[in-house]
C-alpha cells in the first residue's frame, strides 16, 4: 500500500481550513494518510486530523517557518516513511517550500494549483496560460509532489471521516542556517482576507473612475466578509495597488461569488476569475464582455448599484 | 558585478491559444514575447547596473532558434550579453533550472541573478526556487522591492493577505520579480541598433553537463476548459434588480 503525506500549514498556531481539502483528497485516495504538522503541541488539532494513519510531529526550539529547515526536514520525512505523493494548497507557503523539498530528493518533481489528481495514474490537472488552457501532467517520478487550488476540492463531511485517532510519532527539526534573514513583516493596516482563498471577492476596474471610490466596493466586501480584487486597468490607473490585481498578470482567484464593478473583461482579467462559481458583473456598458461571461448582470451605474446592494445585504443579515 | 537575467520567451498575453498535436499549443501566428515577470526582472538588473560602476548584465534563456529574437529585445534594453541555451526539446523544470544554473556558474563572479517569480504559458513558479538550489545561493521570491549595499541585498517580498515582508540577504541570491518591482524601459533605437552587432552566445545541453533530458513531468494533453453558459441580465429599475439580484445569489444560486 503506497502512503500519502499531507503538510498541514499552521497560521499563527491555527488550523488552516484550507488543510480539510488536501486531507479530504488524502483520505479519498485510500491510500495511508501522514499528516506533517511543525507543533510541539499537537493537541489543539487533534480533531482536525482523524481518520489517518499517522501524524509526523515535527518538534523543535524554534519552529516558525523557516524554508530551509523546513525543506530538509519533510524531504527526509517523504523518503524516510516512502510518501510517494506529497500533497499541500497552492498558498504563499507552500509555494515557497515544496519546490525546495523536490529541489533535495533525486526522484522528486513538484507541481503547483492542481485542480484535479487522479494519483494511481499519476495525473494531476492544472491550468496554464493563466487558465485559458488546462493541461494534463503525467509526474513520472519516484516521489511527486504537488499543491492543489484552495476551494477546488470539497472537505470530506464529519461523518465520511473514520473516526479512528491516528498514532503521532515526533520527529526532530533539521535545523540549517536560514539563507536570509527576515527582518520585518509589514501587514496591510486593513485586515485584507487573502484573495487567493477567499469565498467571496468584489472587484472594481476602471469604471471606479478614483481611488477614493474603491470606498464603496470595500464597504460591500466589509458586509460580505469578502476580498477586494481590481482588474488591470484599474491598477494601472493607479485606483488600486498591484496586490489586489485579479487576471493572467496578477492572482488567479477561485472563490463561490465574484462580484465585477466597473470591469469591461478583458480576457486577460477573466482568465483570473473565470473559475469562481458565480460571478455578477454590474457595468453601464450593456455591451461589456463581461456580461457574456457573468451568471447575473445588471446593466446600470455602479456608483448607485453598489452601495444599494450594500443596504440590501446589510437590511438581510 | 556580473548581474544575470533569466528570461523565457512565451506567447503574448492577447494570443488566441489552439491546441496542436493534443498537448501542445499551436505556434503558428503566435506573437512572441518576453514573459512580463521577466522583463521586471531585466529592468532590474539594469538599475543594478547603474548603481554599481563596472557592471555588465547578462541575459541567459532556455528554447529553440525563435528565442533569440528575446534575447534582442532584451539586450536593445540595454543588457551587455546574451546566452542561449539552444534546446528543441520539452524539459522539465527541474532540468531547465539545472541548466541555466550551470550555464551562469560557467562564470564563478556572477553576483545577482534576478527572474520573474513565474512564467505566463506554464505558470509553475519553482524554476527560480530549483534554481536558487542548484546554484546553493538564497532566494528570494515574488519581490517588489529590491535594494542593494556592500554584497547585500534587501527585498520587500509579497506574502499572503496583502502582508510584505522584508528580508536580507547576501549576494550572490536569487530575486524573483513580481508586478510592482518596476516600470519596464522600452528599448531605444539606439538600443535596438547596438543590440543587432551583441553575439549571442550559444550552449548546449550536453556542453552543459546534462544528458538526461526525458521530462519527469510531462503534458498529456492540453484543452479548453468547459465554457460557461450565458448568464442572465437582470431588467428594471435599480431597486428592482438589486433586490432581484440578492433573490437570486439566495435561493437559485445558494452562495449567500
Amino acid at each position: 500500500m503506497a502512503n500519502i503525506g499531507v503538510y498541514i500549514e499552521l497560521k499563527d498556531d491555527s488550523f488552516k481550513k484550507s488543510n480539510k481539502e488536501a486531507l479530504g483528497l488524502a483520505i479519498k485516495s485510500g491510500k495511508d494518510v501522514y499528516a506533517v504538522i511543525f507543533s510541539n503541541n499537537t493537541a489543539p488539532y487533534s480533531n482536525e486530523l482523524k481518520g489517518i494513519k499517522k501524524i509526523i510531529q515535527v518538534t523543535g526550539d524554534e519552529l516558525t517557518f523557516a524554508p530551509d529547515s523546513y525543506a530538509d526536514t519533510i524531504a527526509k520525512i517523504i523518503t524516510d516513511y516512502d510518501l510517494t505523493d506529497f500533497v499541500g494548497i497552492c498558498t504563499a507557503q507552500c509555494k515557497d517550500l515544496f519546490p525546495r523539498i523536490a529541489a533535495k530528493i533525486e526522484n522528486a518533481s513538484h507541481l503547483n494549483d492542481c485542480l484535479a489528481v487522479d494519483l494511481e495514474n499519476k495525473r494531476f490537472t492544472k491550468p496554464v496560460y493563466a487558465g485559458k488552457l488546462l493541461s494534463n501532467f503525467i509526474i513520472d517520478d519516484q516521489y511527486r509532489l504537488f499543491t492543489i487550488r484552495p476551494n477546488v476540492f470539497p472537505p470530506l463531511p464529519a461523518d465520511a471521516i473514520p473516526t479512528a485517532s491516528p498514532e503521532t510519532v515526533k520527529f526532530q527539526l533539521i535545523k540549517k542556517d536560514a539563507k536570509s534573514k527576515i527582518v520585518d513583516v509589514i501587514r496591510s493596516a486593513s485586515k485584507r482576507i487573502d484573495l487567493t482563498e477567499a469565498e467571496i471577492i468584489v472587484s472594481g476596474g476602471r469604471g471606479m473612475k478614483a481611488q477614493e471610490n474603491f470606498t464603496i466596493i470595500e464597504q460591500l466586501a466589509g458586509i460580505l466578509n469578502a476580498g477586494v480584487g481590481a482588474s488591470r486597468a484599474a491598477v494601472d490607473s493607479g485606483f488600486a495597488s498591484h496586490d489586489m490585481q485579479v487576471g493572467q498578470t496578477g492572482k488567479v482567484v477561485n472563490p463561490k461569488l465574484y462580484i465585477a464593478c466597473g470591469i469591461s473583461g478583458a480576457i486577460q482579467h477573466f482568465v483570473g476569475m473565470k473559475t469562481s462559481k458565480i460571478i455578477v458583473a454590474i457595468n453601464k456598458d450593456p455591451e461589456a464582455p463581461i456580461f457574456k461571461k457573468a451568471d447575473y448582470g445588471i446593466v446600470g451605474d455602479l456608483f448607485k448599484i453598489v452601495p444599494m446592494l450594500a443596504e440590501e445585504l446589510k437590511s438581510n443579515q | 558585478m556580473n548581474i544575470y537575467a533569466c528570461i523565457k520567451q512565451v506567447p503574448d498575453t492577447e494570443a488566441i491559444l489552439q491546441v496542436k498535436d493534443g498537448n501542445r499549443v499551436n505556434e503558428d501566428n503566435i506573437k512572441w514575447i518576453i514573459s512580463p515577470y521577466d522583463e521586471y526582472a531585466i529592468e532590474e538588473a539594469l538599475k543594478l547596473k547603474e548603481k554599481i560602476g563596472g557592471s555588465t548584465v547578462t541575459l541567459v534563456s532556455l528554447g529553440p532558434t525563435r528565442v533569440e529574437s528575446s534575447l534582442r529585445a532584451g539586450l536593445a534594453m540595454g543588457a551587455e550579453n546574451a546566452t542561449h541555451i539552444k534546446t528543441d526539446e520539452y524539459l522539465d523544470h527541474k532540468t531547465t533550472a539545472l541548466a541555466l544554473a550551470n550555464a551562469i556558474k560557467q562564470d564563478p563572479g556572477f553576483g545577482v541573478v534576478f527572474i520573474g517569480k513565474q512564467a505566463i504559458d506554464d505558470d509553475a513558479y519553482v524554476t527560480h526556487i530549483y534554481l536558487a538550489e542548484f546554484l546553493g545561493i538564497p532566494v528570494a521570491t515574488n519581490v517588489i522591492a529590491f535594494s542593494y549595499d556592500n554584497n547585500r541585498a534587501a527585498v520587500e517580498r509579497e506574502i499572503d493577505e496583502g502582508a510584505r515582508q522584508k528580508i536580507e540577504m547576501q549576494v550572490p541570491c536569487i530575486i524573483a520579480a513580481t508586478k510592482g518591482l518596476n516600470t519596464p524601459r522600452y528599448a531605444s533605437l539606439m538600443g535596438i541598433m547596438k543590440s543587432k552587432k551583441i553575439p549571442i552566445k550559444t550552449l548546449t545541453l550536453p556542453e552543459l553537463g546534462i544528458s538526461q533530458t526525458q521530462a519527469k513531468i510531462r503534458p498529456e494533453k492540453l484543452f479548453a476548459p468547459p465554457e460557461k453558459p450565458q448568464g442572465k441580465i437582470i431588467q428594471g429599475e435599480p431597486e428592482q434588480t438589486v433586490k432581484e439580484l440578492v433573490r437570486l445569489l439566495k435561493e437559485e444560486a445558494k452562495v449567500l
